[in-house]
């Protein structure tokens, strides 16, 4: 199975297929727009103010996906003895490191007009921010060790380490009192969101999605290439 | 209706700022990683261009090189 995605012979597809995908992203992000700024209801507590939701919350679902995926991914390689595994996660990690970021600003931005103050050292933003190091000491890794060998094994360790923090990232809400509000969406119980509301979310959130699919195929195309060019240095 | 966006009950600045940091953002990121894969391309086709015709030959032999070598005329 593992063969049907060796690199050289996906190639054909993930090099062709950015454009089309950034053409998707592009139509669905003007669509979740369109809906998150002006459609969507204000909420009757945080006024025009919630719609700071719109981006935060995809940003902080996104990045928390593609961690996991990438400690997934990079696990698998090991037990399967798998390059592309690793390569696949190296892919990953900017988006998923560029979202987290983008969840802590936004949420920031937010505090200020819920809570009164741009930042506040509680569970969730705490947990949230260990996960940008985690992200920031894997991309790290891979920028240090030439070693292939050795950043497999050092890159998979850190995600290792980061995973533990997920779902403290996820339950910090229920065990600890913080400023941050429990989740509204839940996939197994009824969720608090009213649909005029979580509709736009999910736009924007496949919108994101797509976004981190778009930044993905370029850089596994780029570290596909790489390679391909250390292959001409040995003819 | 456009008074309404900017100024969205007094919370705009907080609205627009979280919006225009989330797209700069990805606009960053997508320009950089373009770069990153036309630097690339660009270093295989003057590698590829500097090969005699056996290694070219040899090279050509895998399909995603030629791939690599159409994208790139493409672009």
């Amino acid at each position: 199975m593992f063969k049907l995605l060796e690199p050289n012979k996906i190639f054909q597809i993930t090099s062709k297929a950015p454009k089309y995908v950034l053409f998707l992203f592009v139509v669905v992000l003007s669509v979740g727009l369109v809906e998150a700024l002006i459609l969507s209801p204000e909420d009757y507590k945080q006024s025009d103010a919630v719609r700071i939701m719109y981006v935060h919350v995809p940003a902080a679902w996104i990045s928390l996906g593609i961690f996991s995926s990438i400690t997934v991914l990079s696990i698998s390689g090991f037990i399967f003895k798998n390059k592309n595994f690793f390569l696949i996660s190296k892919s990953l990690a900017p988006s998923g490191f560029v979202f987290n970021i983008i969840a802590l600003v936004t949420g920031s931005i937010w505090g200020k007009p819920t809570w009164g103050t741009w930042w506040a050292w509680d569970a969730r933003i705490t947990s949230m921010l260990i996960l940008a190091l985690f992200y920031a000491l894997y991309l790290i890794s891979w920028r240090i060790y030439e070693n292939e060998e050795k950043v497999f094994k050092i890159s998979t360790f850190i995600t290792i380490l980061g995973i533990i923090n997920v779902p403290i990232i996820k339950y910090s809400v229920d065990w600890w009192n913080t400023l941050h509000q429990p989740a509204s969406i839940n996939i197994l119980s009824e969720s608090s969101i009213h649909s005029s509301m979580l509709y736009p979310l999910l736009i924007m959130t496949a919108a994101f999605a797509l976004f981190s699919l778009l930044i993905f195929l370029m850089k596994y195309n780029t570290e596909l290439i790489k390679i391909k060019n250390k292959g001409l240095d040995r003819l | 209706m456009i008074n309404e966006l900017l100024f969205m009950n007094g919370y705009a600045v907080y609205v627009l700022s979280a919006f225009g940091f989330t797209l700069l953002s990805f606009l960053s990121l997508y320009l950089v990683t373009r770069v990153q894969f036309i630097k690339e391309q660009n270093k295989f086709v003057a590698k590829f261009g500097s090969l005699n015709i056996e290694q070219a030959n040899s090279a050509k032999s895998q399909r995603i090189n030629k791939e690599i070598l159409a994208n790139a005329t493409d672009n």
